[in-house]
Parts: C-alpha cells; sequence; structure tokens
C-alpha cells in the first residue's frame, strides 16, 4: 500500500489537522485509515478523529495539545503504520430508494438537464458504487465520491427551505442521502426509506468511512415496508464484505 | 421535579457536550459559556458536567417541586426567588414550591441555572445537552416537567463568591486557523483592524458578523470544523461556528477561537460589537 507525504497544522487549543495531497482518491483514504489504525493502537485516551475525503480533523478532548510533540507522535505513527497493518474490514451497502416521483421531485427536471430519461438516470445512479469519503456536515451525512460525469448537474438556483428526511439528492460531483429534514440545494431524484443516524441504535451510524454504498432501485410498496421494519426495528441493510 | 411555567425565549438543557461520536457528524454541542456552568458547578460541588439550563435572552419561570439548592452564572438576567432578587455565584437553598423568575438582561445573552447534582434527564450519546435529531426535542417548552435529585440540606463549603464577569470585553483572542495562508494583506488588515458587529443570524450553531471583507475565490474540499472555527466565505463573510456547528464544512477556516473567545462570544447577542486579536 501506498504511503503519502502528510502535512500536519494545528487548530486550535485541542486539535491538530493532518492533511494528504489534495485530491479525492481511494488510496489516500486507505492511507489515511491506516494511519488512524495505527494511531488508536497507541491507546491515548480522549482522541476523536473525522475524516473528510484528503483531512483527518483530531481532537484531544483530555488537555491542550504541545503542538510539537503531538506533531512528532503523528508523523512517527504515520512512518510506522506501513508495519501495523490491522486487518480492517469495509463493507459494500445496497441502500434502497424509491425513485417514485412523489419523492423525486427533481427528477424529470434533472433528466432533461443531463438528456437522459429519468429511468436511464435512474440506472445509471444504482450502477455504480460510491466511495464514503467522510460522514459529517449532519448526523449520518455520508461524502460519497465516484458519481459518473453523466450524473454532473449543478446545485438548484433557489435551495429548498426544507428538504425531506431520507432524500436522495444530486449536485456536482456528488449524490448523497439528507439523513434528518434539513434546508438544502441539491436535485431530488428520490427518497431512501433506511434510518442512516439512530441514536438509539448500538452503531448510530452503520456506514463507516471507506465503505462503498451503491443505491438499490425499489418499489413503493417496498418503500413503505422497509420504512415499518424500521421503525420496529428489524430492518437489516444488505451488506457485502468488500475485503475479506 | 423542576415545573417549567413558562419557557422564556429559547431554554435548553446542557451539559459540557456530546464528545466521542464526531467521525459520524454529531456536534459536540453542551453549554455555549463553558467557564460560567463550571464556576456555578464548582460552588454546588457537582461534577463539572452536571447538566443545567442554558437560558437565552429572556428567562423562564419555574416552579420547583422538590428541596434543592442551585446557583445561577452567566447573563445578569435579574432573577428572583419568590420576588425576591437573587446573585449569581450564590448558594441559594431552595424550598418545596419556591419559585424563581426572571426579569431584565442586565448584561451577556446566556445566563445558567446550575442545581445541585445536576438536572436528570435521560443521557443520549454519553450526553444530557439538547440536539436535534440526537435528542427528540430541541429545547424545553412550557409545562414540562425536569427532573432533579431531592436534596434535604446543603451546607457549601462556599456559599458566595464575587467574580467579575468574564464577557463583559469585546476582543476575541484568535488563531491561525489551517488557511490562514490565503488571507491576502488587505484581508489581513480588515480583519484585524475592523471592529465587527454580530448579526442577526445568531444561535447555537453560528455566530455570522455583519461586515463583510473583501471576498475570495478560493475552493477546497470539505475538511474538518470545530466549535470556535472562522470559515470565510466567498463573498467575504466570517461565520464563527459554535456548539451545535457542523463537523465539516467546505469554507477557508482562517481562523479558530480560543476557548475563552468562544465562552466571550457566547455572551454577545446581535448589534453587539467584537474584534480580534491573533495570538
Amino acid at each position: 500500500m501506498k504511503s503519502y507525504p502528510i502535512t500536519i497544522k494545528p487548530f486550535g487549543e485541542r486539535a491538530i489537522l493532518v492533511e494528504w495531497p489534495n485530491q479525492v482518491e481511494e488510496s489516500i483514504l486507505a492511507d489515511i485509515l491506516d494511519f488512524m489504525d495505527a494511531f488508536k493502537e497507541l491507546g491515548l485516551p480522549g482522541w476523536e478523529m473525522s475524516v473528510a475525503y484528503n483531512s483527518l480533523t483530531m481532537v484531544c478532548n483530555q488537555e491542550h495539545l504541545d503542538f510539537e510533540a503531538i506533531k512528532k507522535l503523528v508523523l512517527d505513527c504515520h512512518s510506522r503504520q506501513a508495519a501495523t497493518k490491522t486487518k480492517r474490514i469495509q463493507h459494500l451497502w445496497q441502500i434502497p430508494v424509491c425513485y417514485d416521483l412523489e419523492f423525486g421531485i427533481d427528477l424529470e427536471e434533472a433528466s432533461k438537464t443531463l438528456n437522459l430519461s429519468p429511468d436511464e438516470l435512474i440506472q445509471e445512479h444504482t450502477a455504480h458504487q460510491y466511495v464514503v469519503y467522510g460522514i459529517g456536515f449532519l448526523p449520518g451525512f455520508m461524502y460519497l465520491g465516484g458519481l459518473p460525469t453523466g450524473l454532473e448537474i449543478p446545485r438548484r438556483a433557489e435551495p429548498r427551505l426544507q428538504v425531506a428526511k431520507g432524500s436522495v439528492g444530486l449536485a456536482g460531483k456528488q449524490t448523497g442521502v439528507y439523513p434528518q429534514d434539513s434546508p438544502g440545494g441539491w436535485n431530488i431524484i428520490g427518497n431512501c426509506p433506511v434510518e442512516l443516524f439512530n441514536p438509539k441504535a448500538e452503531e448510530p451510524c452503520f456506514v463507516k468511512v471507506g465503505d462503498k454504498i451503491q443505491f438499490q432501485k425499489i418499489s413503493r410498496a417496498e418503500y413503505d415496508l422497509h420504512k415499518i421494519e424500521g421503525e420496529v426495528g428489524i430492518y437489516k441493510p444488505e451488506k457485502t464484505v468488500l475485503n475479506a | 421535579m423542576l415545573k417549567v411555567l413558562k419557557s422564556g425565549f429559547f431554554m435548553t438543557i446542557q451539559d459540557l457536550g456530546r464528545f466521542g461520536h464526531r467521525d459520524i457528524g454529531v456536534p459536540i454541542s453542551g453549554a455555549m459559556d463553558v467557564d460560567s456552568v463550571k464556576k456555578a458547578n464548582l460552588l454546588l460541588e457537582n461534577d463539572p458536567n452536571a447538566a443545567v439550563l442554558e437560558i437565552t435572552m429572556q428567562g423562564p419561570t419555574l416552579q420547583f417541586e422538590e428541596p434543592t439548592a442551585i446557583c445561577l452564572s452567566g447573563a445578569h438576567i435579574s432573577a428572583t426567588l419568590n420576588n425576591v432578587p437573587i446573585e449569581n455565584y450564590q448558594v441559594v437553598q431552595i424550598s418545596k414550591g419556591d419559585i424563581l423568575s426572571y426579569g431584565r438582561l442586565e448584561n451577556g445573552f446566556r445566563g445558567y441555572l446550575a442545581i445541585k447534582d445536576g438536572f436528570q434527564t435521560p443521557k443520549v450519546l454519553g450526553s444530557r445537552s439538547q440536539f436535534i435529531p440526537v435528542t427528540k426535542k430541541k429545547h424545553v417548552k412550557d409545562g414540562e416537567e425536569i427532573p432533579y435529585k431531592k436534596t434535604d440540606s446543603y451546607a457549601p463549603i462556599i456559599s458566595e463568591v464575587k467574580i467579575e464577569d468574564h464577557f463583559l470585553g469585546e476582543e476575541l483572542e484568535v488563531f491561525k486557523g489551517p488557511e490562514f495562508s490565503l488571507l491576502s494583506d488587505q484581508q489581513l488588515a480588515a480583519i484585524f483592524s475592523k471592529q465587527f458587529t454580530v448579526s442577526k443570524e445568531n444561535n447555537r450553531m453560528a455566530y455570522q458578523l455583519k461586515e463583510l471583507i473583501p471576498g475570495h475565490g478560493h475552493s477546497m474540499l470539505t475538511s474538518g470544523t470545530l466549535p470556535g472555527t472562522i470559515q470565510f466565505t466567498p463573498a467575504g463573510r466570517l461565520i464563527i461556528l459554535m456548539k451545535d456547528g457542523q463537523t465539516t464544512g467546505g469554507y477557508p477556516r482562517i481562523l479558530q477561537l480560543s476557548e475563552a473567545a468562544i465562552n466571550t462570544l457566547a455572551q454577545k447577542k446581535l448589534g453587539d460589537t467584537l474584534s480580534f486579536k491573533l495570538l
């Protein structure tokens, strides 16, 4: 596995920002995740880390940081990580989406803009696997990479004040699911009945950074069924292990 | 139980925050002015993380159904217990049926009500701090009842201290943020010579400042943000993220408030003025 050069910057009194080359690449994400595994193995208390594309924000909740000391620790850890290699399990998740026009309120307009029929758009959207490059912005919101260029479409000129929870959208090079009601400017093409963030669950967010997701077209009846299964807590999203 | 007869303008239950879930996009939440909360909890000999009520601008009317002890801190909102004025940083014995009410906002923006052993609402993901969708409710409403432990008699080690309010100054100390180097001389001069005003877009998620500085055309990949991160929009607006702020963002993070500066900003309201000092 390739290891990349990193830069480390102070970020207030108790955080640092570690940055990898400024690109969206699966191999960079893998290097970040390897580093995180190696850092966790040090067993230092009070640290939390969040990944977004090419960067890792590391926050120490315990104490104010000595930047030079932590910088050295991070560099050592990054250079040693090739040797540690804990086996990380990554999954491919099938995420059901109902693309009925009732949910996909921008589907027809987006199809026209992209010179596709709505069915072709749906087919293209469900044909690819998207890499989860980060979870943030809202609880359970996934930053996905790997959208085919044929689905790149500008944001709506005016954002909506309220986009419904579960809405699946397209905007620029991004596609994603709104995990809760929120304002938003993405083009909405469907709705996902699965809770992507559930604070009551043992794992509030079942998808992890580094996993992949694929959208799966479902009917309105299946949507209702998954929704009910979710409410009573028996819905299990379909997953396969990617790196067994 | 504490009976909320009137909830005031905006009142939430807060502790020091919800740590360890940033990786799934959950902000830390917690009291905006942690300094005030820690002092009140200290006087009550509570755990520093004991849950308090954060009272924004206009106070509630509250009735205590069990004896306990309380301590107020933060903004001064002319509090009275059974119509007798009480001060901040004073341990006040509470009897069954006592009514706490508030009057005029004298200074600051967020007052705190700490109670012996803290409010006992359920913890979600390790914290009692209210934040949707982690907790069911965004804030406390009229008619709600908030649980606390009964304390028949409590003899505090220190019953009252005179504390000078830490939030009266308008200077906020800042560190360089990760994208500080993107700033031009002109932008730097504007940031560090100007006085800024808190706009009406100010809440627990973020404070936007009214004055614009010369804008920019930089774009960057989304990356991590913290409470106190100052985001710089292409139009030249400064947005300071606060405790309920998003965990990631796509605007350059030019500056980072010190923790003391976050406590000070938490006590500023619409129209208050601020300036920045680089540490």
